[in-house]
């Protein structure tokens, strides 16, 4: 039984703003039931029970051309300040686009749009993808835009682009994220920059002086980039640790997911799984906070870090919560008449996508607990549980980020009076979760973490399409600050 | 890498200070660039006094004018410099007849330009033939390497010798003699190239067909200019020196490149890859399945794979006595045990049919034995064997395998050998210097030509005919 600080079984107890929120929150009139339910393509699904008719064209619900994914390419991902100390987000997303590129032999190539975002990021950096593109091998005339949703960033940056795909508004395109948190942007302090900006406009030297005379030596303190919530000042980990009290998910529980990722992320490696999804950089081949030797004795003698002062047991570490990161990812996605007139064998499917937003605020729900609304809402859409799913991808903010979102789909309770379903959800087989591991192991770079899950994820699907000759199907689901989420599907092509 | 010995000897001052004291002078070697002429003197054409011979100077005389070479049969003194001497002793019976052109030869020598070209035209002997034409034949072998370490500045001497019923007129003949003649042969000195008659696909081959050059086939004057269009080549060890070379010489020859290296050259890799236009991936070839893995990433992409360049190698260097099973295995594995395992994959492959061809790095320790790489000799020892087996199981479908042997070649590898050692092994050829990694990769780039038909199971040293591998 989950402790809820707001008790949802005793009503008296939730405040009316706490009700508005939660009428607002999209779980409330889940379409689960209502909306007609989409045939995932080869139909081969025991519970889909509707339409069988036609896969494609728009009577059944699916888009008339289909947005494939056929490949994807990052660098390893660094830990902050070692390897890509001195890397900024355009030399990291110009290398992870130029191996891109190498691998499909796409050198000169014009395509039809890259997207890609950043989450820290200079004003300079107005036009980071662009410049990127222009920094690369492709043909110039290759349009550019910048996309940010936090962690989210590289994600919805694939989803927006896969939809004009299969609007037809675009053939083919690169859908990538970077980050940097060591060579991240420094602001001067408010007074100070409001300051800057009066003296900017000062006419005479007196003006000028005064303005000047008005800066105290506190003023030129820098003031560097912050991961907390602009509106509780609490730190991402600080959050999570609310929820995972709430939750009450043990310290055990979230070494052990730490533990995995690391052995299946360093599995991954030794079986040669990255070496058509990543290109080495600056001397790192594989990413730097890969711990292949941790075992949960060492997980296990960690200090609490974040949750110290909440009342109950700090349970979150720095070995079951991902470092500050820096690296880059992109995936290729183009149309199937694309794919083929390139001799590009095509990995996986987009198959649909949904984002949600919780009410951190003021609500009950967790700062990263967005995707546990989205999730339900997309299988319902597309008529499908978590049994038939083939993989379940979760970022890896925290490892009890991950137990959380599992908890809640357990609950018979929370999804009854929070999701709107009949009952629990579903537990997720964890032999279908993050099987090459996640951004515990991998790092965390925010907007290239969505890059480096659909490539991992598009192989996978593809890989157990040719052992089983069945389609086989994914689902990823990532967190982000401001209590974003966003979750997809894909299938294998 | 630069060989500053190089340059000074050949610019100002220094040059004037080598002069006076007598100090080896290594010419500095011309290069191909695409477009240029392939020679920019006369070229003479000799002939021994029998008809065979002076029927095939006649016929090869007459292709190197629809060269636009300008083409002499006589030279004098004071007629000026000569670019190329052509002598042709294809009818040759005994060593008696040799006097003549040998002498005649030599009497324009000291006309010779700088960079200019000896090639030899000869005949092999057959097994039925005397011991008077076995002698000849033999003897023109003796007599061109010695000659080639006669020449100076930058000339180079080499042979072809054309082997059963090959003629001057086969495609073969014409483009060996042709890359001898070019500055794409420029470290390639005192070396014989036998020539012998193509393979012949099964069925009929169609003579519309510019990759099944058979005899008779007449190469198109554009076939020089990219003589690689339209061909799928895969290079392993292409991230970066003569590798990369490689990847570059075949992509300006017109082929369609895939490069492969281990993924921990992955950067470097994609680098050359998109200066070129190719396609990078990242394999250790010594993977069981590294040559369905290859066969795979070339199937959707073009469909078909016409060269294989088997570069990727390592050295691990130990005394006998101190060598570790690690050192061994690691330079067998990935030297020969990966090429063979790789090859077996292609053989098999309905992709690799169009007259395929596959090429080989060995290297000059593999013929001569080198202190302290018994392991890399014995690998690059067995690449010889290899190429010379698998020759026979190409020739159904139009195939070759060749080797070729660099010798001392100025890369990062060689440039890590201590400074003395380094200047005695640059020294020690007929052309005083070190070559280029371009050098090796022209060399590879003539064996991969669908025109090199008629050359397969050979190995052709890139090593200006260095005094070791003789």
């Amino acid at each position: 039984m989950r402790k809820d600080p707001f008790v949802t079984t005793d009503p008296t107890n939730e405040t009316p703003a706490k009700k508005t929120a939660a009428k607002k929150s999209p779980a409330r009139k889940p379409p689960a039931k209502k909306a007609p339910a989409r045939t995932p393509a080869a139909a081969s699904s025991p519970s889909t029970t509707t339409s069988t008719t036609s896969t494609t064209g728009h009577a059944s619900g699916r888009p008339a051309r289909r947005a494939v994914i056929l490949g994807g390419n990052r660098i390893p991902f660094g830990r902050a300040g070692k390897a890509y100390a001195s890397a900024s987000n355009q030399d990291m997303l110009t290398a992870a686009i130029d191996g891109l590129v190498a691998r499909y032999g796409l050198a000169g190539a014009q395509l039809g749009e890259v997207a890609a975002g950043a989450v820290l990021k200079h004003s300079r950096d107005f036009n980071l993808t662009r410049e990127s593109v222009l920094g690369s091998a492709l043909d110039p005339r290759t349009p550019a835009y910048d996309v940010q949703q936090a962690c989210a960033t590289g994600l919805e940056t694939f989803v927006t682009l896969a939809n004009k795909i299969q609007l037809g508004q675009t053939e083919s395109a690169i859908a990538g994220g970077v980050d940097s948190t060591s060579d991240a942007p420094i602001a001067v302090s408010e007074p100070l920059r409001k300051t800057l900006i009066k003296l900017s406009y000062a006419k005479s030297a007196g003006q000028k002086a005064a303005i000047l005379a008005k800066l105290r030596p506190k003023h030129l303190a820098p003031a560097p980039p912050r991961v907390d919530e602009p509106r509780t000042g609490l730190s991402m980990g600080e959050h999570q640790a609310i929820t995972t009290l709430q939750w009450q998910i043990p310290r055990e529980a979230q070494d052990e997911l730490a533990l995995a990722s690391h052995e299946r992320l360093a599995a991954a490696y030794d079986d040669g799984f990255f070496d058509d999804l990543m290109t080495p950089y600056r001397g790192l081949v594989r990413d730097e906070n890969l711990r292949a030797d941790t075992t949960l004795e060492k997980l296990g003698s960690l200090k609490p870090v974040f949750g110290k002062r909440l009342d109950g047991e700090a349970t979150m570490t720095a070995g079951n919560s991902t470092p500050l990161s820096d690296g880059a990812s992109t995936v290729l996605l183009a149309s199937e008449a694309w794919a083929a007139e390139h001799g590009i064998t095509p990995l996986a499917a987009f198959i649909d996508a949904q984002s949600a937003a919780v009410d951190f605020v003021h609500g009950r729900d967790g700062l990263l607990m967005a995707p546990v609304f989205a999730v339900p809402q997309l299988l319902a859409r597309n008529g499908l549980t978590f049994d038939d799913l083939d993989f379940i991808e979760i970022h890896e903010a925290f490892a009890s980020t991950v137990l959380c979102a599992l908890a809640a789909w357990e609950d018979d309770e929370f999804c009854r009076d929070r999701l709107g379903l009949d009952g629990a959800l579903g537990t997720v087989d964890r032999a279908k979760l993050n099987v090459h591991g996640s951004s515990l192991a991998a790092g965390h770079p925010f907007a290239a973490t969505g890059g480096r899950i659909l490539a991992t994820t598009a192989k996978l699907l593809a890989q157990r399409k040719a052992e089983t000759g069945k389609t086989a199907r994914a689902l990823i689901s990532v967190c982000a600050a401001g209590g974003l989420g966003v979750a997809a599907i894909l299938e294998s092509a | 890498m630069s060989d500053t010995y190089v340059k000074a000897v050949n610019s100002g001052f220094t040059a004037t200070l080598a002069k006076r004291l007598g100090l080896p002078r290594p010419a500095m070697l011309r290069r191909y660039t695409p477009g240029e002429p392939l020679r920019t003197g006369p070229v003479l054409v000799l002939a021994a006094g029998d008809p065979t011979s002076h029927a095939d100077a006649d016929a090869l005389a007459s292709a190197f004018v629809g060269w636009d070479l300008d083409v002499r049969r006589s030279w004098g003194e004071g007629l000026g410099k000569v670019s190329a001497v052509v002598v042709v002793l294809t009818g040759l019976t005994h060593p008696d007849e040799l006097h003549s052109p040998a002498l005649e030869l030599g009497s324009v020598l000291k006309q010779l330009a700088g960079g200019g070209r000896v090639v030899v035209v000869s005949r092999a002997p057959g097994e039925a033939d005397a011991p008077a034409v076995h002698a000849v034949r033999q003897g023109i072998d003796g007599f061109v390497r010695s000659l080639a370490k006669e020449l100076r500045a930058g000339a180079t001497g080499n042979a072809v010798q054309l082997e059963d019923d090959a003629t001057v007129g086969d495609p073969s003949t014409l483009a060996a003699v042709r890359f001898f003649l070019s500055n794409r042969s420029a470290f390639v000195a005192g070396q014989l190239l036998t020539i012998g008659r193509p393979g012949v696909p099964d069925g009929a081959p169609d003579p519309s067909d510019s990759t099944g050059l058979g005899n008779g086939t007449k190469l198109e004057d554009s076939y020089w200019d990219a003589p690689l269009a339209g061909r799928v080549a895969v290079v392993t060890g292409a991230a970066r020196g003569i590798g990369a070379s490689i990847a570059r010489t075949l992509s300006r020859d017109g082929a369609r490149v895939v490069l492969v290296d281990v993924p921990a050259a992955g950067d470097a890799l994609a680098k050359v890859a998109n200066e070129l236009g190719g396609t990078a991936l990242q394999l250790d070839i010594t993977a069981e399945d590294a040559g369905q893995r290859i066969l795979d990433h070339v199937r959707v992409r073009a469909g078909h794979l016409d060269i294989v360049v088997h570069n990727a190698g390592v050295t691990r260097d130990k005394l006998l006595a101190n060598m570790r099973p690690d050192q061994w295995d690691l330079v067998l594995g990935v030297n020969i045990a990966a090429q063979l395992r790789v090859n077996e994959a292609l053989l098999a492959s309905d992709l690799f049919r169009d007259a395929p061809r596959i090429v080989s790095l060995a290297s000059t320790s593999g013929i001569a034995g080198n202190r302290g790489q018994t392991n890399y000799a014995a690998s690059k020892g067995g690449v010889i064997g290899m190429v010379r087996a698998t020759a026979p199981l190409l020739a159904p479908i139009g195939g070759t395998a060749n080797a070729v042997a660099p010798g001392f070649i100025e890369t990062d590898m060689t440039a890590r050998i201590p400074f003395a050692t380094r200047e005695v092994a640059r020294r020690l050829n007929s052309l005083q210097q070190g070559g280029q990694p371009i050098d090796v990769a022209e060399a590879i780039a003539f064996l991969a030509s669908p025109a090199a038909g008629g050359v397969s199971g050979q190995v052709l040293r890139v090593c200006g005919q260095n005094l070791v591998g003789a």
